[in-house]
């Protein structure tokens, strides 16, 4: 089958190879960057990756499925993980997914039909003295309010 | 009362931007200046100076780290690792992160001392997969630091080499746990391993592995640079040297990051004194003082020194100084069903007590929230807690149980306003 990872993909893993004495420890760094490129993990990623590693496909999944930060579905273009631990919900972040909801007209957990938002709710972003907080692709957004989430979402294209 | 004047050793740097690169830390922080010291002394007297500086474990559990250090055999056929915990999954804590991205090179250099010390040529910093900014901040650190000799082949000239390698997590709260940790770096579940063998006889791929947090390592340069019993006497108690870092957040003017000596305030003089009392004016309701784990405080209990025996005493604790503040108008009910929805969700599910245990706790206190509750609910969350306390394999089932027996025994009244009304007054 053609490969799906690019030659960059295989290339930052060989440079991780001699980090680590054991290959199945690059499995998170490589769903990691398989991720990076692909935005989510599809089985044929999985598959790709567990070749790669030299392990069985269900032993990329039963790892991958572990973790929250791994996307087995498809995600939106921009993806919101809005904190909704103890710190930030004092902080007023439930208003922050209402918002969100209402606005692009999806749940927490979903994505919009176009492909351009999913929202998710989180757990704690380690932000607590800033909340409340939220993820949006790989970066942080803190002392929220709808006010300044409106302004964000505005700036989406 | 009032503020107690001290040294600071990190908050300083804190919003510093310049602080994070070689050149500030090389002219402005005596950078590197501890490693090369350490690289001159042997790995004993490393390790008895940080035994002397009673510096202990600021990622919750507090043991003594120069103990911690003195367990790893020295006769060990097998590679050593040294392991930083960067995961900072315990909620209301967010120390380590600051100490990442604006104090990257206490971080390493702390670690180089400490594989020194311990025999070990190999380091990984295990951060949360969240702090992707803080890792390729740590990344490029790390670069500058091979590129100055200060990690690598023979560092600063010696014959000790140390290579060292960021990990990223990717979202598990149970990966803060060390042996779930250990698991998760070897490419696996993050799942909590049976312990014996602890870490320090067979952690990391097998070998003799020393697990320490972020704010921990990043001490380890002063106390070689200063002296172990100088570092001792900055913090106020016999068993606790140093200074912490205390996360503030929640219903206070000044919630952050608030660097103070170990043992040297009270909770009381830290919220009302330093963050500036509750927002608003309002009356506090209670405080959470050690991360989202730690058995919750009602507003007569804040007269606590704030370190880890007088917690302790008081059937709480320190744990990461996680302090989440709460005023008198969230309701209480509601917060509790919310840590509890946290723990069902990361527990591993391991071991049936916390897996089950957790989400039916959760359930109950759902419904009692909403307003189905019913008088016996209480007796059964409480019950159901006894049977996850102490009966899981790691401490995750303990961190969920402990929370909801505090609550339902100190805030009783806030529950059986909820069961008898039905509904949340609050709402």
């Amino acid at each position: 089958m053609a490969k799906i990872l690019s030659k960059k993909f295989y290339e930052e893993m060989k440079k991780l190879e001699p980090r680590y004495p054991s290959k199945v420890a690059l499995l998170l760094p490589a769903l990691h960057a398989a991720q990076n490129e692909l935005s989510w993990l599809s089985p044929e990623a999985l598959n790709e990756v567990g070749e790669y590693i030299g392990i069985h496909p269900a032993q990329v999944r039963e790892v991958a499925s572990f973790y929250t930060m791994y996307n087995l579905k498809p995600v939106g273009k921009y993806h919101l993980k809005i904190c909704t631990n103890v710190a930030c919900c004092l902080m007023g972040a439930e208003k922050l997914v209402d918002h969100c909801e209402k606005k692009l007209g999806i749940l927490a957990g979903e994505t919009t039909p176009d492909k351009k938002f999913t929202v998710m709710e989180e757990e704690c972003l380690g932000a607590c003295g800033t909340a409340p907080a939220m993820m949006l692709n790989d970066d942080y957004y803190e002392k929220l309010d709808v006010k300044k989430l409106d302004q964000i979402l505005a700036g989406l294209e | 009362m009032g503020m107690v004047s001290t040294e600071t050793l990190f908050i300083q740097h804190f919003g510093n931007e310049e602080a994070r690169g070689m050149d500030y830390y090389l002219e402005k922080m005596a950078g590197y200046s501890a490693l090369k010291k350490a690289l001159q002394m042997s790995q004993d007297d490393v390790i008895s100076e940080v035994k002397k500086s009673n510096l202990r474990g600021r990622g919750g559990a507090g043991f003594p780290t120069g103990v911690k250090w003195g367990f790893i055999p020295k006769q060990a056929t097998q590679p050593k690792y040294l392991v930083c915990n960067a995961d900072e999954s315990e909620p209301g804590t967010f120390k380590d992160r600051d100490l990442m991205r604006f104090t990257p090179h206490l971080l390493i250099e702390g670690m180089a001392i400490a594989g020194h010390a311990i025999g070990s040529n190999t380091g990984y910093i295990y951060i949360r997969g969240e702090y992707t900014r803080e890792a390729k901040l740590l990344d490029a650190a790390i670069e500058e630091a091979y590129s100055k000799g200060c990690l690598g082949k023979n560092i600063l000239g010696s014959n000790f080499s140390f290579d060292l390698t960021v990990h990223r997590g990717a979202g598990a709260y149970i990966c803060g746990e060390e042996t779930g940790l250990l698991n998760s770096l070897e490419g696996k579940r993050g799942e909590p391993r049976v312990k014996p063998p602890f870490p320090a006889q067979a952690g990391a791929f097998g070998g003799p592995t020393i697990v320490n947090n972020v704010e921990t390592l990043s001490a380890i340069p002063f106390i070689i640079n200063r002296g172990g019993e100088w570092f001792a006497k900055l913090g106020k108690l016999e068993k606790s040297g140093g200074t912490r870092l205390f996360c503030v957040s929640g219903h206070v003017k000044k919630p952050g990051l608030y660097e103070l000596p170990a043992g040297g305030v009270t909770l009381r003089q830290l919220i009302y004194d330093y963050c500036g009392g509750i927002l608003g004016d309002k009356k506090l309701k209670a405080v959470i003082p050690g991360g989202s784990s730690a058995p919750v405080l009602t507003p007569d209990e804040i007269d606590v020194v704030l370190d880890i025996e007088p917690l302790m005493k008081i059937g709480t604790m320190l744990g990461s100084a996680g302090i989440m503040v709460v005023s008198e108008d969230y309701c209480l009910v509601k917060l509790i069903t919310r840590i509890t929805k946290f723990y069902a969700h990361e527990s591993c599910g391991q071991c049936t007590p916390c897996r089950e245990g957790c989400k039916w706790m959760e359930d109950v206190l759902h419904r009692i929230e909403h307003g189905h509750g019913q008088e016996r609910d209480l007796a059964l969350l409480l019950d159901i807690a006894d049977n996850i306390n102490g009966k899981t394999l790691c401490a995750l089932g303990d961190a969920a149980a402990g929370p909801v027996t505090s609550f339902v025994r100190k805030f009783k009244a806030d529950f059986e306003e909820h069961i008898r009304g039905k509904k949340c007054p609050n709402a």
